[in-house]
């Protein structure tokens, strides 16, 4: 799986989240899923579950709390698929 | 203190046998039912295996809610709440605001209970995930979509409103109390508008207690539409349902001067209790208290019995009808021949419980807006308790084409809980 597809698919997971749909169109790497894409941050819990299911991963509260960014999700997804 | 009229401006509906005022409002005139059998209560061994549930359509909810709610939300009793009170918002000529915050504006919106919902799937259920350890899979809205005020919080994420924010529970009564309690904010000069309704989950989950009860319709599972028949000979039990009603509640002053529709005043309105005293107990009425409730509404809008048009009552369809009507004839000094028009939308819907005050009342600016008594299905054959005291024509079986200029409309709940009020359609006087 290449970071373009991980990111298509979690373009497809947040969407629900992300009030302003337009700013789905340019998602990007740096993009900061709470401070740019304004994800009401209780979400981030329902996001982290959804991901959880999408890669069958665990994803602990210390690895939540490096999801900065659309960039570091992607990592993190990486990392806990790496070492399923 | 302020002594504001008040009057409504916007009405929006999901009931059983119609999603929509529109839809609503036609279904009343041709007494649609929208009772069913429902194999899924046969399967879990209910007494009592009809119902009448809600029904919107994908697109329907489109056209009213965020992304967020059609793709997230879980709790239909909250999504039906959203939808009814959307329709009401936008009904009135309002719109949701996008940025600011409308500190003149505020929602009342009840429910019996929110968490008995069945959308979510049964391995789901907060208890079921706690109880196996799980209770990190839960997520962010199962408190949201749980709590009480639930369907208040998230019909305000979307509208922005910031006056009192409540979330009224009194079981048969929530939604006529929602609407009593709007209306004495906005007369006591606290809010401009207020959105005021309530909602009820339709399935299993809200339904099996009742039926455990035994005081659930069991005669008529081959022939659902025959299950609820209000003030009837055979009444037999109620037929449960569900769904949400929301009116706008606005000052006159408010609604004249931003040229908004009006179609109603509220004149009046009592809230009381039996105290499950005299007759009175969890769940039957002591009938002192209902007479006094009504009289005490009709004191407080300031008119003669005499004018009343038509009672929308609560009449379940269980033993309990007669005595409705004996305490009306009591309350309103009027019989036989002389007594007003009676009918209730639950021989077509059932009883929606906590959202039975809110639909039924929509119901009721309905007819006054248009001009007709909706027809009572099933009752054919009256009760002779019933016939004792009122003439049967006063109970129509088909729509009667009429001008309805004042309804007084009355519930009440399980708590020995009673509540009135009187509207009157508005002819800018």
């Amino acid at each position: 799986m290449t970071r373009e597809q991980i990111k298509d698919e979690l373009k497809g997971i947040i969407g629900d989240y992300v009030p302003e749909k337009e700013l789905l169109e340019s998602l990007s790497e740096e993009h900061e899923l709470i401070g740019d894409l304004k994800i009401n941050s209780a979400h981030i819990v329902d996001i982290v579950l959804d991901i959880e299911d999408k890669y069958d991963i665990m994803i602990e509260d210390e690895a939540i709390g490096k999801m900065g960014t659309v960039g570091e999700s992607i990592d993190i997804i990486f990392q806990k698929l790496d070492s399923k | 203190m302020r002594n504001n009229r008040v009057v409504i401006t916007g009405l929006g509906v999901v009931a059983p046998n119609g999603t929509g005022v529109a839809a609503f409002n036609e279904a009343l005139q041709q007494g649609k039912s929208a009772i069913k059998f429902h194999e899924k209560l046969k399967e879990l061994n209910f007494r009592c295996q009809i119902g009448a549930k809600t029904n919107v359509e994908q697109s329907y909810k489109e056209k009213l809610l965020p992304d967020f709610f059609i793709g997230k939300v879980r709790n239909n009793a909250i999504i039906n709440a959203c939808l009814s009170g959307m329709e009401a918002w936008l009904d009135a000529g309002l719109t949701p605001n996008e940025n600011g915050v409308d500190y003149e504006s505020g929602i009342v919106f009840g429910a019996g209970d929110l968490s008995f919902d069945d959308a979510k799937a049964p391995n789901e259920a907060p208890t079921v995930l706690i109880d196996a350890g799980n209770n990190r899979r839960l997520g962010s809205r199962s408190i949201s979509e749980c709590m009480n005020s639930g369907a208040s919080a998230y019909l305000n994420n979307i509208l922005g409103l910031g006056n009192r924010i409540v979330s009224n529970s009194s079981a048969c009564v929530t939604g006529s109390e929602a609407i009593l309690v709007g209306y004495e904010h906005i007369k006591n000069g606290k809010a401009k508008r207020m959105i005021c309704g309530s909602t009820e989950s339709d399935g299993h989950y809200i339904w099996g207690g009742f039926d455990s009860m035994r005081v659930l319709c069991s005669d008529s599972n081959e022939n659902p539409s025959f299950g609820s028949r209000p003030m009837s000979a055979t009444s037999s039990g109620f037929v449960p349902g569900g769904g949400s009603g929301a009116l706008v509640l606005e000052s006159l002053e408010s609604a004249q001067e931003r040229g908004a529709k009006i179609y109603a005043e509220i004149l009046g309105g009592e809230f009381n209790s039996g105290g499950q005293r005299n007759g009175g107990t969890m769940t039957a009425p002591n009938s002192e208290a209902i007479v006094a409730c009504i009289k005490s509404a009709l004191a407080e809008a300031d008119i003669d019995p005499k004018e009343i048009d038509l009672i929308s009552g609560h009449l379940t369809s269980t033993k309990g009808d007669p005595i409705e009507v004996q305490n009306w004839v009591t309350a309103l000094g009027r019989s036989g021949e002389d007594f007003p028009y009676i009918n209730t939308p639950k021989s077509m819907i059932g009883h929606s419980v906590g959202g039975a005050g809110s639909i039924e009342l929509v119901a009721s600016v309905l007819q006054m807006e248009h001009g007709y008594v909706h027809p009572n299905l099933n009752c054919e054959e009256l009760h002779p308790e019933i016939t004792r005291l009122i003439s049967s024509d006063r109970v129509p079986t088909e729509m009667v084409s009429k001008k309805i200029d004042t309804v007084i409309k009355a519930n009440f709940g399980f708590g020995d809980l009673n509540c009135v009020l009187v509207l009157r359609k508005w002819s800018n006087k």
